[in-house]
């Protein structure tokens, strides 16, 4: 299990925001809540937290606005912006605000909680890793090799850039519209399952044959690489 | 009487009397101009034919003296509708001639000159009571005689007196008709606004199938309430499709909710264990799901018809977005057990949005994919992706060996939640087409169902810029 983070939602709906404190505590976090842009901003510039989630609707002063005043501040935490407006302009609108993600209600939790997770992780020191480790499977940004216990396992360009994307995130669940911005830079729904059709070829090339699966799929939410079930 | 202040009041009304009055004046105008030319001419000649007499009856006096010059002048006295004739001795007194009264400086003046005479009764040898106008012309004779022929200004005046008259019956007419043209006109402006007003109150009162009043003449009120009218239809259109929509909606989602709030329903009243529970939530998260991308979708194909969207147009590589789609959607085609054949042309680009755009051709693979199985067993499936110019548009086609769509149910095929297997017992929401063309629609494209015989072949037309 990973450590567990500091996340403040900024939201107005009373039962919203209550649920969204319920549900990452039970995933492991510590969830503050402030009701209002005014309050929200207070308490993210107090610092301390690994993750904001803003609504962009708020009473007193907009999401957008908020998260504008913390950049101004300097303030780098990972913002990830709630809103009922799904559209692309909207998206462009939010990151161009500041926002470093943007999930369009209704949203499935287990979706703002893979985002979230792999967004808070952005704030420890990027240190340029040149290489990825998960038990014996081992990917080398530099040299573009993958093996699996010393074997060389052949990947095609975009195979290589889905198992980084995921080993990069180990032990994070990553969903499959993530994949699909992360991987192929779209912001689309894909409809029937064609990442699964891709994950399940990479699991194949990896973990085929092996008697630690190291690929897994989480129900209702997406996948993740970790060594152990 | 408002309706006359109404009528006063309107452009139609206020255009004719400006344009009659210009109309009177300049008719006015020529006229008087007219008449000084004809009296400029008029005096002219007549200040010639002066000229003619005084010559020849000089020659008279040079011939045969006063005496001579004398009788000449009586005898052409009296012959009707003559000259006028004086002639006055060194002392001013008169000679001979058949006028009097004219006055001593006009006497001393040699040019052509204006003036009045009274003239005698050629028969009685009385001076007439009524002073008249004369054009003359004064001749000192050797001896200092003075010799005066003049010509009478009554044709001059019957002139200006036709001419004033006429000016006087040209404007009476013009106001009198064009007042009445001006009343007509805008009687006819009103009626045809009243009529418009009327329609539209009605409109906004809520008929929608009101139309706008056309006269058929195709000026520009017609022009107007044509276009008024398409707008309307467009409104109308626009009005059934929301409502259409709407009635979809609820036709559409009330169903799936149903089934989940009968499927919680019954987890809650039959399930024992915890694998249970668990199961019939999963279920139901599944269904929410569902809901929420139908939901998704009905969005994205409204903001599109409504013509969102169209400022965030950049250039959109479309070779290299249909070859990123070919890539995510070929493992799932060739694992579904068809040929995925792609033929784009390289470098092939459209003013547009990216996503929108990698969004319809990702719902025609995945309808391809969906409907596009062959239906005999053995013959050979597959999916043929392709992209051309042709004729400055842009093909973008996704072909399929299925049993495709009739050609009488193909517009049916676009409409919103228009499945057309009725049982409904494929997945899907039924609005993949409907996004299609509404996208095609937004980039001022269109979209084409054809037969690939078998199978059906969904073009986007995409105009280029020319």
């Amino acid at each position: 299990m990973l450590p567990g983070m500091r996340i403040l939602i900024v939201e107005d709906d009373a039962e919203a925001a209550s649920y969204l404190v319920k549900a990452f505590t039970e995933a492991g976090h510590v969830a503050d809540h402030a009701k209002d842009g005014l309050t929200g901003y207070g308490m993210a510039e107090e610092g301390g937290y690994d993750c904001l989630v803003v609504d962009r609707m708020l009473p007193k002063m907009d999401g957008l606005t908020m998260i504008g005043a913390l950049r101004g501040q300097g303030l780098q935490t990972p913002v990830l912006i709630l809103s009922a407006l799904g559209q692309v302009e909207d998206r462009v609108k939010g990151l161009r605000a500041g926002g470093d993600d943007y999930l369009p209600k209704p949203y499935a939790f287990s979706e703002l909680l893979a985002r979230v997770e792999v967004l808070a992780r952005r704030k420890a020191p990027q240190a340029a890793e040149t290489f990825y480790q998960v038990a014996d499977l081992r990917l080398d940004r530099l040299s573009h090799k993958v093996t699996r216990g010393g074997e060389d396992i052949p990947m095609q360009p975009r195979e290589f850039r889905l198992l980084e994307y995921l080993m990069r995130n180990a032990g994070r669940v990553v969903t499959r519209t993530m994949l699909l911005e992360q991987v192929w830079d779209y912001h689309f729904d894909p409809g029937t399952n064609v990442i699964d059709v891709h994950v399940s070829r990479l699991r194949a090339k990896i973990d085929k044959g092996q008697a630690k699966p190291l690929l897994h799929t989480v129900r209702g939410a997406g996948y993740v690489i970790r060594d152990g079930a | 009487m408002t309706g006359l202040r109404r009528l006063v009041g309107t452009t139609a009304f206020k255009l004719s009397v400006i344009y009659m009055l210009a109309s009177a004046i300049f008719a006015g105008g020529l006229l008087l101009y007219v008449g000084w030319n004809a009296r400029r001419l008029i005096d002219e000649q007549i200040g010639q034919t002066l000229t003619a007499q005084i010559n020849g009856l000089a020659d008279q006096y040079r011939i045969g003296g006063i005496r001579r010059l004398s009788a000449i002048i009586e005898r052409r006295s009296r012959q009707p509708g003559s000259f006028l004739f004086l002639l006055l001795g060194p002392g001013g007194e008169t000679i001979a001639g058949n006028i009097t009264g004219v006055s001593s400086a006009v006497m001393a003046n040699s040019d052509l000159a204006e003036t009045t005479y009274q003239r005698f009764d050629e028969s009685e040898g009385q001076p007439v009571v009524a002073t008249r106008g004369a054009l003359v012309r004064v001749f000192t004779l050797p001896g200092n005689n003075r010799l005066l022929v003049g010509r009478d200004l009554e044709e001059r005046e019957r002139l200006n007196a036709v001419l004033g008259q006429a000016i006087r019956i040209l404007i009476a007419a013009l106001l009198v008709f064009g007042g009445l043209g001006a009343f007509l006109v805008a009687r006819r402006a009103l009626a045809r606004m009243d009529a418009m007003t009327a329609t539209s109150q009605a409109i906004m009162a809520g008929d929608l199938s009101g139309r706008l009043p056309v006269s058929g003449s195709g000026d520009e009120i017609d022009r107007l309430a044509v276009s008024l009218n398409a707008m309307l239809v467009r409104i109308g259109e626009l009005m059934q499709g929301m409502k259409e929509v709407s009635d979809n909606i609820a036709h559409d989602l009330k169903t799936p909710l149903t089934r989940l709030r009968n499927s919680a329903e019954e987890a809650l009243r039959t399930s024992n264990s915890k694998q249970e529970y668990r199961a019939a939530l999963e279920r139901t998260i599944e269904e929410s799901d569902g809901l929420i991308r139908t939901f998704n979708a009905l969005l994205l194909i409204a903001r599109a018809e409504a013509g969102a969207g169209v400022d965030s147009f950049t250039a959109v590589d479309v070779s290299s977005l249909l070859l990123d789609l070919a890539e995510i959607y070929g493992p799932s085609v060739e694992e579904a057990g068809c040929a995925f054949i792609t033929d784009i042309a390289p470098g092939l680009t459209v003013q547009g949005n990216r996503e929108l755009l990698g969004q319809v051709v990702a719902n025609l693979i995945d309808n391809a994919l969906k409907y596009g199985v062959p239906a005999q067993p053995g013959a050979s499936a597959e999916v043929r992706l392709s992209a051309r110019e042709e004729d400055r548009k842009l093909l973008i086609s996704v072909a399929d060996r299925g049993s495709g769509i009739p050609p009488d149910k193909r517009a049916k095929a676009v409409e919103r939640f228009g499945r057309l297997d009725t049982s409904r017992n494929k997945p899907g929401s039924g609005l993949g087409l409907s996004l299609v063309s509404a996208v095609a629609q937004l980039h001022k494209g269109e979209l084409r169902l054809d037969d690939n015989d078998p199978g059906l072949i969904v073009t986007l037309e995409l105009p280029l810029p020319a």
